[in-house]
């Protein structure tokens, strides 16, 4: 250890890999990881939230894995709860659909209508 | 790979002792034959603090908190919780008010009135990674101060936050350092002294094993204040943990170049040395734990000469405790007047208690100084188990003294509790209910100060002794009224003609049960009766006609000397009974009383 800025540099990476233990408040990603949901593919959704987090550095978000979200035709599912408490339950995700949801909602704070299980189930009515 | 999940496992003494380790590698096979280890991050860390609860797995993101966690129980956690995303109810910790369950380890009461600065990284960090340590601000207050302060600068700001050795002398640890820089010698030498001796406390252990680097970094900067290239650190032998984690971390900080020659670049160079001692508890005392990093026998000297003037081999030394040292980077960090803040105004900052005894969360707990008993042991500490009643609390192990119901709502600092007859020491708390008996207590305090005098000064070999068999008669029913005045007239005489701390504090557990509870004495050498049913020379144990014959108590005694049929009152042959209270311990009705001797026989 020569500086201080060389100590600053090893902490900024160290922190990436504790971040998951601190505390936030921002977005909160909730992903249908029951049988169903494992069975159509949530794994790698699930895997794909995480590593678009890396990318686009975001620190406020916690990502974890819930059970059956009780729609197993619309696996894999994914709930975004905003800060305010306000939820958005997204159906049949796909990686494509995942780096949208995150750009658009995530980081531009627009919810992908298109793709959240209300307007999917409104549309299969029709 | 992305991890998704980090897995916290309670890696303390405490935990270890029931497994931890084991679970640790389970969970490894478990995730491996599962296929997903390579999501999961599984870190071994310091003590949380809760160990009433241990062993302890918290699960990140969400920060669930599991508790009383088995081997058998980590493929349901896997297979659960870990792939499906389902908590594992059955393993959470039930909440005291309403009997509901808590997901969320900030949701526990015990941690929630916490404020954790010396254990800021216990149990949130892995002590092997000094990564993490540094991606908690870890070694930042050093290469601040190395870059932009003076030596004086640092001892200025070390007065102004006013920390006050944890150790239990309580001596401004600013001034401390002033009186070390001023000195003038041609070697200064940095001392940690982790040598922890009081029954019940384990707080330094608990920053060792959990943070070690935080002590690393602070007896730097105490090297930098003073002058001083070389540090030691006296820990016990029987840390085997703390040792380890110590070691780890010092060859992991040289080879980052934290400690060394020409640390951050600069011309300061400081390195650091481990000391084993043999864990007397004498050694605790600064000049007895130089006379034993020397390798002599460790025996206290007179003071003056303070160790800032001729310590170690002579030089000017600076002796800092664990705790002290554990809260010194985050002074740098947040400087000291947010430091000041805290706690009260001739005490700032915190201090963590080790609970222990009959209380419900047995564990560390750290608070702002200034809180008052009550809110620890009810608040923080959840009470007192099995709906007993609360009957004192014995604080600073056996130096200090105990204290009673009517000063529970007392502020913790050190002049509080001096006044009340006891005194803060390492900070252990002993929480005894009514089924202490107080001269028992007493006795076991004092059995081990005899243990532990290192017999150079007539007032602590011989007082202490004597004190001793006193005790030992009154338990035995063969006290005399005499004896309790006795007791108080070399109680005080030992007080005033000891040489070091041990002697000088080693009759206040006796002289404060003697206070509050003489009438507890007087039962015992009068009517040869203990109310609490501890000594066995003087209780007899009885089955009343409650009992609904479960026979719990026959199978629980260790001689047979209880018998009955089941769904029959059972009854205990006093000619074989040892007195050992197992019965009265397994009796699921409280049938089972101890009563004073001569009633017992009666009945």
């Amino acid at each position: 250890m020569k500086s201080l800025e060389e100590l600053k540099k090893l902490r900024e990476a160290s922190i990436k890999k504790m971040t998951m233990r601190y505390t936030k408040d921002g977005f909160r990603i909730q992903v249908g990881m029951g049988t169903c949901g494992i069975a159509s593919g949530a794994r790698p959704i699930l895997n794909e939230f995480l590593e678009q987090m890396e990318n686009h550095e975001l620190k406020n978000v916690t990502i974890t894995q819930v059970g059956c979200m009780g729609e197993c035709t619309y696996e894999p599912m994914a709930e975004i709860i905003d800060a305010s408490g306000q939820s958005y339950i997204y159906c049949s995700l796909t990686i494509p659909m995942v780096r949208e949801i995150v750009e658009k909602h995530i980081i531009g704070h627009q919810p992908v209508t298109r793709y959240l299980l209300s307007s999917r189930k409104a549309a299969a009515a029709c | 790979m992305l991890e998704r999940i980090q897995l916290l496992i309670c890696g303390g003494t405490g935990c270890m002792s029931s497994h931890s380790k084991d679970i640790k590698d389970a969970f490894e096979k478990t995730l491996k034959s599962m296929g997903i280890k390579e999501e999961i991050n599984i870190v071994l860390t310091g003590c949380f603090g809760l160990c009433e609860r241990g062993p302890i797995v918290i699960v990140y993101p969400d920060e669930t908190f599991y508790a009383h966690v088995k081997v058998e129980d980590v493929e349901e956690i896997c297979e659960e919780h870990l792939l499906k995303g389902r908590c594992v109810k059955r393993l959470l910790v039930n909440n005291s008010d309403d009997r509901q369950k808590l997901g969320h380890m900030s949701e526990l009461k015990f941690y929630a009135k916490q404020k954790r600065i010396a254990l800021r990284n216990c149990g949130n960090i892995n002590p092997l990674d000094i990564d993490e340590y540094i991606a908690k601000d870890g070694y930042r207050a050093l290469g601040e101060i190395l870059e932009n302060k003076t030596s004086d600068e640092v001892i200025d700001e070390m007065i102004k936050s006013g920390l006050r050795g944890r150790g239990g002398g309580g001596f401004p640890t600013g001034l401390k350092w002033q009186f070390a820089k001023r000195a003038i010698s041609d070697q200064k030498y940095v001392i940690c002294n982790a040598d922890e001796g009081d029954p019940g406390a384990f707080m330094d252990r608990a920053v060792l094993e959990g943070d070690p680097h935080s002590v690393l970094e602070a007896m730097a900067i105490c090297g930098y204040a003073i002058g001083s290239n070389q540090g030691y650190i006296y820990v016990r032998a029987e840390y085997p943990v703390a040792v380890e984690r110590l070691n780890f971390a010092i060859e992991q900080a040289k080879s980052y170049g934290l400690l060394g020659q020409n640390i951050f670049g600069s011309n300061f160079s400081f390195d650091i040395e481990i000391r084993l001692g043999a864990g007397a508890f004498v050694c605790g005392e600064e000049t007895a734990l130089i006379q034993s990093i020397e390798g002599f026998r460790g025996m206290p000297k007179l003071k003056p000469p303070f160790p800032a003037i001729k310590g170690l081999w002579g030089k000017t030394t600076n002796v800092n405790n664990v705790e002290t040292l554990a809260n010194i980077p985050v002074i740098f960090l947040k400087g000291a007047d947010w430091f000041r803040t805290i706690g009260t105004k001739a005490s700032s900052g915190t201090k963590v208690f080790a609970l222990g005894g009959k209380i419900n969360n047995t564990g560390l707990v750290e608070v702002p100084i200034g809180t008052t008993l009550r809110e620890v042991i009810y608040d923080i500490g959840g009470g007192i188990p099995n709906k007993r009643k609360f009957k004192a609390v014995q604080t600073g192990g056996p130096s200090g003294g105990c204290i009673t119901e009517k000063d529970l709502d007392t502020p913790i600092d050190y002049e509080n509790l001096l006044n009340l007859g006891s005194m803060m020491g390492s900070g252990g708390m002993i929480i005894m209910d009514e089924d202490n008996c107080m001269v028992d207590v007493a006795r076991f305090y004092l059995d081990f100060t005899v243990d532990e005098s290192c017999g150079k000064c007539t007032p602590c070999r011989e007082g202490t002794k004597q004190m001793l068999e006193i005790l030992n008669r009154i338990c035995e029913g063969k006290g005399t009224m005499e004896d309790l005045d006795e007791l108080q007239k070399l109680g005080e005489m030992i007080q005033k003609t000891s040489l070091c701390g041990l002697g000088q504090t080693a009759p206040n557990p006796v002289l404060s049960t003697l206070k509050h509870f003489r009438s507890e004495y007087e039962a015992h050498v009068i009517d040869h009766v203990c109310p609490a049913g501890v000594c066995r020379n003087l209780t007899n144990f009885v089955i009343n006609d409650n009992c609904i014959g479960c026979t719990k108590c026959a199978k629980n005694c260790p001689v047979n000397a209880i018998s009955g049929l089941p769904k029959q009152i059972h009854t205990i042959d006093l000619d074989l009974c040892i007195r050992c209270g197992a019965c009265k311990k397994a009796c699921p009705v409280g049938a089972i009383t101890s009563e004073p001797q001569h009633q017992g026989a009666n009945i």
